[in-house]
């Protein structure tokens, strides 16, 4: 390979030398087949990148106090030096947008290029969650339509009443997903268009379901009529709704009895952005894995071809090892295990596993060893969220790199015990324990509306399954009195252990209930 | 596909509404920290923002989350010499937590209770001022109308290209061309009735030199169809603005500070910190209020602000001096008819003699018939001596515009002030 000339040296960049290393990191990403939306690179100030993050990188939002709350800290942190600002947030749209720090140095900028621009915009437009759950190319539009529409509502009904509407839902956005229905991408426009409608057509459907003059004596219907008067069969038996529902924030925009059409069009406008977010909650180990094995990889390439030169090269390095990081759980850096770390070690480990396998490699996976390590990486990030894919491809080298071991805390004992260790016996349970620990089922609790007193006294019952007997913390209250707010009516929470109830909640607090 | 945007010059605080409405809504929480602070502060530190802290669980935003208890299993990076089958003493305070025990507590110098942020300076000055307000200031000065405000005046005909009434001028223009077009359009709709009239007859009856003038006809009446402007310079109307006189409210402080050797120097910052108050107060919030400041012992003297706020000076104490300078510099340069008059005082109450009963009679006869409002802070932990007493006898004549507090000890500067210039409602 001819070694080239350096495009730049030194720390300072301009808009041509980025130019040049986009075009060149475009070049070696093509290669490597990654297929990517059009990049937007904007290049914003340190205040600007403040506000981006208190956005949660949504280049646009609707009025919130928790943004707000989420700014000062951002702001506090970064003030007292706490923390360094990312230097890198990028858009899962299209075209994919990401954010340059005009305060980086130049091996930042092509750092970050490489990690967001190809890393991360690659992931978006690969894995098949993103590809499920979010529309790339409609997002930004429909933030442009919720802003505007949840300002009109300030306007009509006061900044006051949207905010306690907003604040009820935002505690419920963890449960505002349909896991296994495919949402229709929509366009801002069309959206609008829709949301008219849909005011008139849901109200309808609403008063249906709470209408208070009785059906017709039960078992009296017809079975061919049944559906004129009666299209949902609220009026015979059974409980409502007939299935559990796990989407708590559908359940209320297409249920609550009391709740305005503009209000339920904003509970919908929070959970179709609860919605967008929840591949990335997913999926936090791959994409940051899948992004930093990329920007080392291209790094090292542009590095090979002489693009860059060594003092770059090391401040790289530098700052790579910085963010794949991993502090032993004893240290007082130590806050979990690092996306970044855990990723990029089992991506990089699925290329060596192809290029260089070991007997034991040989054994644990057959299919991977030896095959091409481009197609593996690939076939590895789009098929697989975190939970699955450290199922699937977390070798035993890793466990041993990272000295994994497992810890079982059960308060019904007394010590708790180091139940697998990195070891030939340990490595199974240790992976399927960790997979279980980035499964969202695991890492949230399971709360469901088990039923809508419909014919009574309109109560709301949840269920929360507890998983291996573990309770729900104390926020529950203020998230059932949320609840409640939007419900109207007397909430109830239940939490089920091996189908029987071992806890209860109300709101209001019974007590209150006697006071009325 | 790729291309860079330059945003920086773009507009920054994107995040000035969201910032506001948390601060809104956690008021009450603020405000309390900002008095704190502006008790604490010294002279020189009343300009910069402010900390705050509001415990964490106030401002929480609650979710659905695992409670500690049940049995979990945690994996964790690092193991140095465990062994399979090991077991481990619970960490203290832990069985809960996230991560592996060790990793829950904070290691952010502040404990995770408190959310702590920092409010601007602007920000803070909000808050220390919120709710103040110069009592019974009057629009004076009617008839010497000097201050003028661009208003709108409907359009006019003539104009800058910059004020253009796009759809004001689009509307004459379509009138002037059906006004234009109109006749034209009748004459050409005639011509082509005649035509067709004149082709539909007999071919032995039809007359050529007819339709061929018809025809030109026609042609002609289309072209000056045509030939109708769209847009004419005679239609361009313009957004008219004429300056109307503005009624102004022209107000004066006149800030009153004894700095006699009876003052101790702790007495004098209390004074000196009540007069920055007042100055902050009335710079942030009326651009248009002029400030004099008098100081006095013996003798009286204007003074400029640096010299009010930061010398030093001795000696007896004649109250009436300042009163009469005030009431010279009043003559001289602020007409009551059109100024809105105040006083602010502070004092530890000592005083020449004979001089209070003098400091009544002036303030009676010469000064509160003139004045929108006149304050007096008294800086002293002992008894009150004659002054006091006498301008209790004040306050007793001018209730509604005579107000006295008594400040002890540095602590008190602020709900004083608060107290003394708190919005009333329509008391006039």
């Amino acid at each position: 390979m001819t070694r080239r000339k350096p495009i730049a040296t030194g720390s300072d960049w301009n808009f041509e030398i980025l130019d040049a290393f986009e075009e060149e990191i475009a070049r070696l990403a093509d290669e490597y087949r990654l297929d990517t939306y059009p990049n937007q690179i904007e290049v914003i100030t340190t205040e600007q990148m403040m506000d981006a993050y208190a956005s949660v990188g949504m280049p646009v939002g609707y009025h919130h106090w928790s943004f707000g709350k989420q700014f000062l800290a951002v702001e506090q942190a970064y003030r007292r030096g706490q923390m360094g600002l990312a230097y890198e947030l990028v858009i899962n749209s299209d075209p994919c947008i990401a954010y340059l720090m005009e305060e980086n140095t130049l091996m930042m900028q092509v750092l970050v290029m490489a990690h967001a621009c190809y890393g991360h915009n690659s992931f978006f437009k690969g894995n098949y969650l993103f590809r499920t759950w979010t529309d790339a190319s409609s997002i930004v539009d429909y933030l442009v339509f919720a802003r505007k529409y949840i300002s009109e509502c300030e306007e009509r009904h006061g900044v006051a009443a949207v905010e306690q509407l907003l604040d009820a839902c935002h505690a419920l956005q963890n449960y505002g997903v349909d896991r296994y229905k495919r949402p229709s991408p929509v366009s801002a426009a069309e959206e609008a268009r829709r949301q008219k409608e849909r005011e008139l057509h849901l109200q309808a459907q609403v008063n249906t379901l709470w209408r208070t003059i009785p059906g017709r004596p039960h078992g009296d219907a017809l079975p061919g009529m049944a559906d004129e008067e009666d299209p949902l069969g609220l009026h015979g038996g059974g409980r409502y709704p007939p299935e559990p529902q796990e989407n708590l924030l559908y359940f209320i925009e297409k249920n609550a009895p009391l709740l305005a059409p503009w209000q339920r069009e904003v509970v919908r406008i929070v959970r179709k952005l609860a919605q967008y977010f929840y591949p990335q909650r997913q999926t936090q180990v791959m994409n940051e894995g899948w992004a930093t094995f990329w920007h080392y990889t291209l790094m090292n390439r542009l590095f090979d071809e002489g693009l860059v030169d060594e003092g770059l090269m090391l401040e790289f390095l530098q700052s790579h090892t910085a963010v794949v990081n991993q502090p032993a759980f004893d240290s007082p850096y130590f806050s979990g295990i690092n996306p970044y770390a855990l990723g990029f070690a089992m991506f990089g480990d699925i290329r060596r596993i192809c290029q260089d396998p070991t007997e034991e490699d040989r054994e644990w996976f057959p299919d991977t060893a030896g095959s091409d390590w481009l197609e593996a990486v690939h076939f590895a990030m789009k098929n697989f969220k975190d939970e699955s894919f450290i199922q699937q491809f977390l070798s035993p080298k890793v466990i041993r790199d990272l000295k994994l071991f497992m810890v079982v805390d059960d308060d019904q004992e007394e010590m708790l015990e180091v139940a697998a260790i990195h070891d030939e016996r340990g490595y199974r349970r240790i992976r399927e324990s960790l997979a279980t620990q980035y499964a969202l089922a695991v890492r949230e609790p399971n709360v469901q509306v088990y039923s809508a007193d419909i014919r009574g006294d309109r109560s709301l019952t949840l269920r929360h399954v507890q998983d291996s007997r573990r309770p729900l913390a104390r926020s529950v209250y203020p998230v059932i009195r949320h609840l409640h707010q939007l419900w109207g009516f007397p909430v109830r929470l239940e939490s089920v252990q091996n189908e029987e109830v071992v806890r209860r909640y109300h709101w209001p607090l019974p007590e209150e209930e006697r006071r009325d | 596909m790729t291309y860079f945007i330059d945003r920086r010059a773009n507009a920054k605080h994107k995040s000035a509404v969201n910032r506001q409405r948390f601060l809104d809504r956690y008021r009450t929480h603020i405000k309390r920290s900002v008095e704190e602070a502006v008790n604490r502060r010294s002279i020189t530190d009343m300009e910069r923002g402010e900390k705050v802290s509001i415990p964490a669980r106030d401002i929480s935003e609650p979710v659905f989350q695992h409670g500690p208890g049940g049995k979990r299993a945690i994996i964790a990076p690092g193991n140095k010499e465990f062994v399979e089958g090991d077991r481990l003493r619970r960490p203290v305070g832990g069985g809960g937590g996230d991560g592996a025990g060790e990793g829950g507590a904070s290691n952010q110098g502040e404990g995770m209770d408190e959310f702590a942020f920092t409010l601007s300076r602007e920000e803070f000055l909000d808050f220390v001022f919120e709710g103040l307000e110069l009592p019974h200031l009057e629009r004076k000065n009617l008839v010497d109308l000097d201050e003028v405000r661009p208003v709108r005046a409907g359009v006019s005909r003539h104009g800058v290209p910059a004020r253009i009434n796009i759809v004001r001028s689009m509307r004459e223009a379509q009138a002037r061309r059906i006004a234009m077009r109109a006749p034209i359009r009748r004459a050409l709709r005639e011509a082509t009735e005649a035509l067709a009239e004149e082709e539909g007859k007999d071919p032995v009856l039809r007359h050529p030199a007819r339709i061929a003038e018809l025809k030109a006809e026609i042609e002609r009446l289309e072209k000056r169809l045509e030939a109708v402007p769209f847009i004419d310079t005679y239609d361009l109307r313009y957004n008219n603005l004429v300056d109307q006189p503005q009624p102004s409210s022209k107000a004066v402080m006149f800030c009153v500070m004894d700095v006699s050797g009876s003052m101790t120097q702790a007495h004098k910052d209390i004074a000196k910190r009540f007069f920055l108050l007042l100055y902050l107060f009335l710079e942030r919030n009326y651009q248009k209020v002029e400030l004099v400041f008098v100081r006095h012992h013996t003798a009286a003297k204007e003074v400029d602000e640096e010299e009010f706020f930061y010398s030093r000076e001795t000696g007896g104490t004649i109250v009436s001096s300042a009163l009469t300078l005030v009431d010279q510099i009043i003559e001289a340069r602020y007409p009551p008819g059109q100024w809105n008059l105040y006083v602010a005082q502070a004092s530890d109450g000592d005083n020449w003699d004979d001089d209070s009963i003098t400091c009544r009679e002036l303030l009676v006869e010469r000064l509160m018939p003139r004045l929108q409002y006149f304050t007096y802070v008294e800086i002293t932990p002992h008894a009150h001596q004659a002054l006091w007493e006498e301008y209790e006898r004040v306050e007793a004549e001018y209730a509604e515009r005579f107000a006295m507090r008594q400040i002890v000890e540095a602590g008190d500067i602020y709900p004083v002030f608060r107290e003394l210039f708190k919005r009333r409602i329509a008391s006039t």
